[in-house]
C-alpha cells in the first residue's frame, strides 16, 4: 500500500472539514483501545492482535491502537465495561458468540443489544477429537460405544459452561441420543491437555486449539461440524491434512454445521458515520495478505458479515441456542 | 547426553553480542515492572510483545524472558522493604522479609532473597536440561483430582502449620474462600456473589486484595504505632552483600528442599504462588529454627524465594512442552510463541530445536545476568529505607493507587484495594493471620474447580481421590501434614505431663 492514497484521504478530509460540510468521514483524533474478551493467548486475543498488527503494518488509521484484555466472567468484564463506554467511538471490544448467548443464561449485565455491531469476520470451526490410542476410527464407531455404555459414562471435556462447547455437545446428546457428562474447564486448551492425559474421552475444539496435539500425535480429529470439509492445505500430520477429515454430517453425525462467529462492536449510542469509519476499516484489513494468512495458520473460515447480514447471523443463532438452552434448562428468567 | 549435545548448540545460539544486550535490556525492564506494584510480569510481558513481532523468534523469547527473569527478581524488592508484594508469588517473602528490613537489615534481607532466588532458578533450568521429555509425560498425568490433590496439599501445608488459633486460621481462610468465588463461576456459568455491582462479575484481582491487606494495612498499623519514631539507620554496606551470600551455603538443606517443591510445584501446573506458600510453610515445620519464624528469620526468606523461582523457570516446561502455561506470564508468551508462528505442544522440541535450545541456553544465561545486575542494585534499594517515614507512607499510597487501577483500568479496584487495606488492618489487630486468606483468593478458585470437576466425573463419589496411586499418595501426604501439629501438640503435652509429675 502506497503512501498516496492516505495522502489523499487526509487532504480530502481537511478540504470537506474547511469547506464546512460536517458529517463527512469521521477520522479518530486519539488513541484506540481493542478490548479482547479473552485472556492472553486465547482464540479472541489472538484475532483482536491480529487486526492490530494489520492496522498498524500499513497504517491503516494515524492513532495508536492499545490491547487490552479484559478477560473476567468469561468475558463479561469486557462486554461490561464496553456497555459503560456508551458514545465512546474508542473502544472497540473484539468477542465471539458469547456477546448474545451469554446474557441467555447467566445474570450478567450486558445484552448485545447494548452494543453497536460492526462486523463477524471469522468463522472458527468445531471438531470432534479422541485421543490418538482410542479403538475408534470413525465418528460412527465412537457413538456406538458411548451409546453401549449407561448413559455418563462417557466424559466430553469442554471450555466454559453453557457456551458454544456445551451446546455443542447437548447438540451431538439429541442427534446420536446418547448422553455425555461435559466436564467444563477454563479453556480449550485445557481440555486438550486433558485429552492427552486420557482424563476426558473427547472434546470439540476448534482447530487451532488441538493443533500443536494433532501435529504431536497425541489426539486426532474424528469429524468436523461444517457444511463441506475444511479447505485444502499443506499436511498437518505425516499423512493428514485438514481437509482429510470428514464432515460429521457425510459420516454419520446430522449436524451439519456449527461455527463460532469472531465477532467486533462499539459501544452503544455511537454515530452512524463513527460505526461507517470501523466496517470499512476492518473490511480493508480483511483485504491484506497478513488477514489471509492468519486465516490459514488458525485454520478459520474468512467471512464478512455485516449490517443486515450480521442481524439475520445474530438472529438464527438466538433461535438455535436458545432451542438447546431451553430443553436443558438454562435460559435465567428475565 | 543427547539433551546435553543440544544444550552446547543452543549456547551458541543464546551467546551473541545482540543477545546478550537484548538480555541486559529486559532484565533491566523486568526488574523495573516487579519492583512497580501492580504492574507485574504478566503486564510487562504483554506490553513488550508488540515490539517483538519483528524479532526472530529466538531472540523475542529471550528478551520475553529475560523480562520475566528480572520481574521475579525484582517482585521480591517491594515485599522486603514496603511489604507490598509486587507479585502473587512474593507474598510468601513478605512474612520474614519485611520484619527483617524493619529491624535494620535491609541489606541482607535483600541479598538473601536473590542469592536463593538464583538458586531456586538454577536448579528449575537444570531440571528442563535433563529430564524435558521425561516431564512432559509427569504433567499428563494431572487430570481434575490430582489438580484438586495437590492444591489441597498446598493448603495443608501451610494451614496445620500452626501459629494462630486453627479457629482464627479457618476464619481467614473461609473469607478468602468467598473472595475467590465472587465472579462467574467455571462450573454452572452463572455470576455468584457480585453484590449487585455489575463490574464485580470479573471477579476480585489478587494484586488489588493483596495491595491493600499488606501494603495499605500496614501503614495503617505504621501510622498508629508512629513508626517514624524508629528511623532505621542501616549502613548501606557493599560487603554485606557478599557476606550474606557466602553465609547462604549454611541454609543448602532448606534451598535444597525449597528448590525441589518449587521444581515439583511448577510442572504440576500448582505454579510459583502455591510453591513460595507450601516452601515456606514446610520450612516452618521442620526448620529447627522455626520459633524465629515471622520475626525476620532468614530461612524464611531462603524458603519462598527459592521455591518461587524454581517453580517460576520449570513452569515454562509444560508451556513448552504441551502448551499448557503453568503461570499467568507463561501464558503470555505462549500468544507470543503463536503470534511468531510457533505451535507450543509435543512436537515443538523436535521441529524447532534451535528455539527450544536457545531458550534454554538463555535462561542460563538470562538468569546469571539478571542476579548480577539485581546484587548490584542492593543498596541502592537497601538505601529507600532510610528515607523519612513522612516521605516513603504518601508514595506508598500512590503506588498502590496507581497499581491497583492499572490491573484493568477501573476505579472500582481502588476502592476495592482502599477496603482491603482497612480488612488488612483489622485483621492485624484482631490477630489473625493473613496467608490462609491470601492463599485461598489465588487458588481457591482453582481448587474449587478441580473438585467439582472431579465430582462430575465420578457422579459425586469421593472416592475419586482415591482410584489412583498418584492422587491417593498426594491426598494422604495432605492430610498427613494437616493432622501432624495435633499429633505434635498431643505428644509434647504427653512428655510435658510425664515431667511435670516427678
Amino acid at each position: 500500500m502506497s503512501q498516496k492514497p492516505k495522502f489523499a484521504a487526509i487532504a480530502f478530509g481537511l478540504s470537506i472539514g474547511l469547506t464546512g460540510a460536517a458529517n463527512a468521514a469521521w477520522q479518530p483524533a486519539k488513541p484506540i483501545e481493542f478490548i479482547a474478551t479473552a485472556g492472553p493467548g486465547g482464540g479472541t486475543d489472538n484475532f483482536a492482535r491480529a487486526v492490530q498488527n494489520i492496522i498498524t503494518k500499513y497504517k491503516l488509521v494515524e492513532q495508536p491502537i492499545v490491547v487490552v484484555n479484559k478477560a473476567g466472567g468469561s468475558g463479561a468484564e469486557g462486554y461490561t465495561y464496553t456497555k459503560a463506554m456508551a458514545g465512546d467511538p474508542y473502544k472497540i471490544v473484539f468477542g465471539t458468540s458469547n456477546a448474545w448467548t451469554q446474557p441467555m443464561v447467566s445474570k450478567v449485565a450486558y445484552n448485545y443489544t447494548d452494543l453497536t455491531p460492526i462486523a463477524a469476520m471469522v468463522q472458527d470451526e468445531f471438531l470432534l477429537w479422541v485421543k490418538q490410542d482410542a479403538p475408534y476410527q470413525n465418528v460412527q464407531d465412537f457413538l456406538k460405544a458411548v451409546a453401549a455404555k449407561p448413559a455418563g459414562d462417557f466424559k466430553m471435556g469442554g471450555a466454559q459452561s453453557k457456551d458454544t462447547d456445551e451446546t455443542l455437545t447437548r447438540m451431538i446428546d439429541k442427534a446420536a441420543k446418547v448422553k455425555f457428562v461435559y466436564i467444563p474447564f477454563k479453556s480449550g486448551a485445557e481440555a486438550a491437555v486433558q485429552l492427552a492425559g486420557g482424563h476426558v474421552d473427547a472434546h470439540v475444539n476448534n482447530p487451532s486449539e488441538s493443533i500443536g496435539q494433532w501435529k504431536g500425535s497425541t489426539q486426532r480429529p474424528l469429524c468436523a461440524f461444517s457444511p463441506q470439509r475444511l479447505p485444502d492445505g499443506p499436511k498437518v500430520t505425516a499423512t493428514q491434512n485438514w481437509h482429510d477429515i470428514p464432515t460429521c454430517a457425510e459420516s454419520g453425525l446430522a449436524i451439519s454445521q456449527f461455527q463460532q462467529p469472531r465477532t467486533v462492536w462499539l459501544p452503544g449510542k455511537v454515530t452512524a458515520d463513527q460505526a461507517a469509519f470501523y466496517v470499512d476499516l476492518m473490511k480493508k484489513v480483511q483485504a491484506t495478505p497478513e488477514w489471509k494468512e492468519y486465516i490459514e495458520r488458525t485454520s478459520q473460515t474468512d467471512t464478512f458479515l455485516t449490517g443486515d447480514a450480521f442481524s439475520k447471523f445474530i438472529k438464527d443463532d438466538i433461535e438455535r441456542t436458545r432451542k438447546v438452552a431451553a430443553d436443558e434448562g438454562w435460559l435465567i428468567a428475565n | 547426553m543427547e539433551n546435553l549435545e543440544a544444550l552446547v548448540h543452543g549456547f551458541g545460539i543464546a551467546l551473541s553480542g545482540n543477545h546478550i544486550f537484548l538480555m541486559v535490556i529486559g532484565v533491566l525492564l523486568g526488574i523495573l515492572v516487579g519492583v512497580l506494584p501492580g504492574l507485574g510480569a504478566p503486564n510487562g510481558v504483554s506490553l513488550l510483545l508488540p515490539l517483538t513481532f519483528g524479532m526472530q523468534p529466538v531472540s523475542a523469547i529471550i528478551l520475553l524472558s529475560s523480562m520475566y527473569w528480572g520481574a521475579l527478581f525484582g517482585g521480591s524488592v517491594t515485599s522486603i522493604l514496603f511489604n507490598i508484594p509486587g507479585e502473587p508469588s512474593s507474598v510468601a517473602t513478605t512474612f520474614d522479609g519485611y520484619p527483617m528490613a524493619r529491624d535494620g537489615r535491609p541489606t541482607t534481607a535483600l541479598a538473601t532473597a536473590f542469592g536463593s532466588a538464583a538458586f531456586g532458578a538454577l536448579a528449575g533450568v537444570v531440571l528442563i536440561t535433563l529430564c524435558a521429555s521425561w516431564v512432559a509425560q509427569v504433567a499428563l498425568a494431572f487430570g481434575p483430582p490430582e489438580y484438586f490433590a495437590v492444591y489441597f496439599l498446598a493448603f495443608a501445608s501451610f494451614v496445620g502449620m500452626g501459629g494462630s488459633p486453627p479457629v482464627k486460621t479457618l476464619v481467614s481462610l473461609a473469607i478468602g474462600f468467598a473472595l475467590a468465588a465472587v465472579g462467574i463461576d467455571t462450573v454452572s456459568g452463572s455470576v455468584r456473589l457480585t453484590m449487585g455491582i455489575d463490574e464485580m462479575v470479573k471477579g476480585v484481582s489478587f494484586v488489588v486484595a493483596v495491595m491493600g491487606l499488606f501494603g495499605i494495612g500496614e501503614l495503617l498499623i505504621a501510622v498508629e504505632e508512629e513508626f517514624h519514631v524508629k528511623a532505621i539507620s542501616s549502613k548501606v554496606e557493599w560487603r554485606e552483600v557478599f557476606r550474606t551470600l557466602a553465609g547462604l551455603p549454611r541454609y543448602s538443606w532448606a534451598l535444597l528442599r525449597s528448590a525441589a517443591i518449587g521444581c515439583w510445584m511448577g510442572i504440576t501446573p500448582g505454579g510459583p504462588t502455591a510453591a513460595s506458600f507450601m516452601s515456606y510453610g514446610i520450612a516452618k515445620r521442620l526448620s529447627p529454627r522455626r520459633a524465629n519464624f515471622g520475626k525476620g528469620e532468614p530461612e524464611g526468606i531462603v524458603a519462598p524465594e527459592a521455591a518461587d523461582h524454581a517453580a517460576g523457570t520449570s513452569a515454562l516446561l509444560p508451556m513448552l512442552a504441551l502448551g499448557i502455561p503453568g503461570s499467568a506470564t507463561a501464558a503470555v508468551m505462549m500468544g507470543g510463541l503463536m503470534i511468531w508462528g510457533l505451535n507450543p505442544g509435543p512436537m515443538l522440541f523436535v521441529e524447532q530445536k534451535d528455539f527450544v535450545w536457545g531458550l534454554i541456553a538463555s535462561m542460563y544465561l538470562g538468569n546469571v545476568v539478571a542476579v548480577v545486575l539485581v546484587l548490584l542494585t542492593v543498596p541502592i534499594f537497601a538505601a529507600l529505607m532510610r528515607v523519612p517515614f513522612f516521605i516513603i507512607a504518601p508514595v506508598i499510597v500512590i503506588l498502590c493507587t496507581v497499581g491497583a487501577f492499572s490491573v484493568s483500568n477501573s476505579y472500582l479496584d481502588v476502592m476495592l484495594m482502599m477496603g482491603f487495606g482497612v480488612l488488612g488492618y483489622l485483621f492485624k489487630k484482631l490477630h489473625y493471620p493473613l496467608a490462609p486468606l491470601v492463599l485461598a483468593i489465588v487458588i481457591g478458585d482453582k481448587a474449587e474447580d478441580a473438585f467439582r470437576q472431579s465430582m462430575l466425573m465420578s457422579r459425586g463419589s469421593l472416592g475419586i481421590f482415591f482410584a489412583k496411586p498418584l492422587v491417593t499418595t498426594l491426598i494422604l501426604l495432605g492430610a498427613a501434614l494437616l493432622l501432624m501439629p495435633v499429633i505434635w501438640r498431643t505428644i509434647a503435652r504427653m512428655m510435658q505431663g510425664s515431667q511435670v509429675k516427678p
